[in-house]
């Protein structure tokens, strides 16, 4: 091989490189999250969907309802358990789930997700 | 060694590619939810051609206040006032010769001349804006709203170069770290808009959704300065106005077919 | 063939650093745009588009003048450029991605570009420009890859290449031609609506775009072995004059229409850019440096004398690539949007931020020019010797 030297040098680079995100999460993870839920959440029993469901797939569903009700102005929501609910972010999800930075803000950080919805949804005032 | 290695990297492009698609099709069917389904509200108003009528003879520095403060607060619209021209304006005011530039004369007639038009997105019948946008963030509704997907829009400003009215607005800056810095938005139940995205005049569709009126027209309903219709419903207000009044419409030269008349 | 790049003289290596100095200069500004919005910029409620777009419509037309040189060699046999299609294809390739950064800048959300990809929409002419730009990048730079290695194995080039070269031809008109459309189809701005806008586009384009290509030749000629060859020059000259008359033609038909009508919305746009309108005279000194750089270097490669001298012939070119800088890539598309849809005036001016912007693109531009102009060149020393 010409350049062994070099060459096996650049490979371990890139594979520690490569591989730094699973290495420093070995050394720094804290804690799994844990979200909490709101007394209305709390209260509610069951979300939109099963809690199943709404954790693997919230995102799927929220891109579904932000088609439906601004490009087809279809505002309800008809659950698959029969119950109608209106179709937004702002003031269904959030209306339940008022505890941003305990609940919403828990996984994400911890996934080191930025859903940038809230640029533009405000979130509920919480009391600190 | 040259040619086994080219046959090795076209294998691996082609795995990679059917990989790829083959995990889009597992994504794609994960994404439906079984018997959900969504509907419109019945409440909503439907309409084949909404319009609006305004009499600018019922217009002054207080109604059109009123109507443009409705609207503002209620889509949490900043306020930059004119600041390096990066306003953001739903609906707004100027004399005539701005309103119908072309039309103006050194004779006009003074009521005219002074009177504060109501100025907004026209939701052309034939809209150029919906024409240019690649991406379809904004659209024509079936029942003539000119509307926008603040999710899609991409910012490339197309549309406001296509308007020949001036309706558009472009956040420049970030509403949410600017104006609301230290101001709580007016409508908690309603989005702000952020950087990098067009917005306009919705013809209220959230609250046409739930029956509702426009807001403006809703300010001003005491005095119907002005009137919400379907022009295509022969017993709506708004032909009935438009047949007892005559009216206009801005540059209707140019062929955008816009639903919004001004009764002078 | 790429390695051909990282052997070069002192020199190649200073001007490598000093282009990528210049891009990181232009991308950290663009970071900058991106936290705090184009509001960095100077652009407006009321000009909407500024330097960035204006200078994408300008480099368009330089990446299609390679079918200045690829279409007569090509169809028509015209010997003299075998030698430098290769560095107008190059060339086109370095434009085409200036075009595609320009417009990356412009963006309010460029995160979201591929929306234009995920949801096409046959009906906006963006769509289709992003089709058609995307579609020559490929082109040029599978053209010019595959004849350059050809060339270097001193073979011939694939059977497949032959059809893609012919395609380019109508495709490099296609790019300017959309790009015009981008302007000629808008009810309500009438200094851009106007059916020869894409004439006027292909006849500056294929003025600027061969201008430049002479400064390179020369210039390569002047750090390489590889000479283009004086002829291949001479010949490209001819079709910058002929293309900058028609240029100069084209303004005055615009003008006669506007003035001779006197109908307002036409003249307005003229009026301003000339003499300033109500006051506002922002754009007069650029245009005029247009006018007087252009007509002065038309003049100039008229001149047989002139034409033939190379020193006379860089200079006239210089003028002819400035002065259809100022017309494409500022005066049209700043002076589209004066006045405003309500007849008043908002005038524009570049902030630092955008022009290190802008200055960063350019210096990306040329920083793969140069490396795919050391490229071609290698390869042409290593074939003659």
């Amino acid at each position: 091989m010409y350049n062994k030297g070099l060459v096996i040098t650049g490979i371990v680079i890139f594979v520690v490189f490569f591989t730094s995100p699973f290495l420093i999460g070995l050394v720094k993870s804290g804690p799994p999250p844990e979200p909490e839920l709101s007394p209305k959440a709390k209260l509610a029993k069951q979300c939109v969907e099963a809690k199943e469901y709404m954790v693997e797939s919230h995102m799927q569903m929220l891109n579904d309802w932000r088609n439906e009700a601004v490009r087809e102005g279809k505002r309800i929501y008809v659950a698959t358990d029969g119950k109608e609910y209106t179709v937004s972010l702002q003031n269904t999800c959030m209306d339940c789930h008022s505890n941003k930075s305990k609940f919403c803000d828990q996984c994400h950080n911890y996934a080191e997700v930025n859903p940038y919805c809230w640029e533009c949804h405000i979130e509920p005032k919480e009391k600190l | 060694m040259e040619r086994s290695r080219r046959s090795f990297l076209k294998i691996l492009g082609i795995s990679t590619l059917g990989l790829g698609t083959l995990s889009s099709v597992d994504l794609l069917a994960k994404a439906g939810m079984g018997k959900a389904e969504f509907a419109p509200d019945p409440k909503g108003m439907t309409g084949k051609r909404w319009a609006l009528v305004v009499d600018v003879k019922k217009l002054d520095e207080d109604t059109t206040q009123k109507a443009i403060e409705a609207c503002h607060l209620i889509h949490n619209v900043p306020d930059y006032g004119d600041e390096d021209n990066e306003e953001i304006k739903w609906i707004w005011t100027d004399k005539y010769e701005h309103a119908f530039p072309g039309t103006e004369h050194e004779y006009l007639a003074a009521e005219i001349e002074e009177k504060p038009f109501l100025l907004l997105c026209n939701h052309c019948a034939n809209p150029p804006c919906v024409r240019v946008c690649p991406t379809q963030a904004t659209w024509q509704r079936e029942d003539g709203i000119v509307m926008m997907d603040q999710h899609r829009c991409i910012g490339c400003r197309y549309c406001m170069a296509a308007c020949p009215f001036g309706a558009r607005s472009f956040n420049w800056k970030d509403p949410r770290t600017t104006y609301f810095k230290d101001k709580e938005p007016p409508n908690p139940k309603y989005p702000t808009r952020t950087k990098g995205v067009v917005e306009k005049c919705n013809l209220c569709a959230e609250r046409l959704a739930v029956g509702e009126m426009p807001a403006c027209v809703e300010a001003v309903q005491d005095s119907k300065a002005i009137v919400f219709g379907d022009l295509e419903d022969p017993h709506s207000e708004v032909r009935e106005v438009l047949h007892e009044h005559f009216a206009i419409r801005r540059k209707p030269e140019l062929g955008t077919n816009p639903n919004v008349y001004y009764i002078v | 063939m790429l390695e051909t790049a990282l052997k070069g003289s002192k020199k190649y290596w200073i001007l490598i650093g000093v282009l990528f100095g210049l891009h990181a200069m232009g991308a950290t500004a663009f970071l900058y745009q991106l936290s705090k919005g184009l509001t960095v910029t100077g652009m407006s409620r009321d000009v909407s588009w500024g330097i960035y777009i204006a200078q994408f419509t300008f480099l368009v037309g330089v990446a299609a003048s390679a079918v200045m040189v690829v279409l007569p060699y090509y169809l028509h046999n015209v010997k003299e450029f075998g030698k430098i299609t290769i560095l107008g294809e190059f060339l086109a390739v370095a434009a085409v991605n200036m075009c595609l950064m320009f417009i990356l800048v412009d963006l309010g959300k460029p995160m979201r570009m591929l929306n234009v990809i995920l949801h096409p929409t046959l009906n906006s002419i963006l769509f289709w420009d992003m089709v058609v730009l995307n579609g020559y990048l490929f082109l040029n730079i599978i053209i010019g890859w595959m004849v350059l290695s050809a060339e270097r194995k001193e073979v011939e080039p694939p059977k497949w290449v032959k059809p893609l070269i012919y395609l380019s031809i109508p495709w490099a008109v296609s790019i300017h031609t959309v790009t015009a459309f981008l302007y000629a189809g808008l009810p309500g701005r009438h200094f851009w609506l106007t059916a020869i806008m894409a004439a006027r586009f292909l006849a500056s384009a294929f003025a600027a775009g061969p201008a430049l290509l002479i400064l390179l030749c020369l210039i390569v000629r002047k750090v390489s072995k590889f000479d283009p060859g004086k002829e291949a020059i001479q010949k490209v000259a001819n079709i910058v004059v002929y293309a900058m008359i028609i240029s100069i033609f084209f303004v005055v038909l615009e003008i006669f229409t506007a003035f001779y009508s006197q109908i307002p919305g036409h003249m307005h746009g003229f009026v301003y850019t000339f003499v300033g309108l109500h006051g506002h005279a922002n754009l007069v000194p650029w245009t005029w440096a247009f006018a007087v750089m252009a007509v002065l270097a038309t003049l100039m490669l008229l001149c047989p004398p002139l034409r033939k001298n190379e020193k006379t012939l860089a200079i006239s070119c210089l003028l002819v690539f400035f002065s259809l800088w100022i017309e494409k890539g500022i005066t049209l598309v700043i002076t589209g949007f004066i006045p405003n849809p309500f007849d008043t005036i908002t005038e524009y001016v570049p902030t630092l931020p955008e022009i290190a912007i802008t200055i960063g693109v350019w210096a990306t531009g040329f920083l793969i020019l140069t490396i795919l102009y050391k490229v071609a060149v290698s390869v042409k020393e290593e074939i003659a010797s």
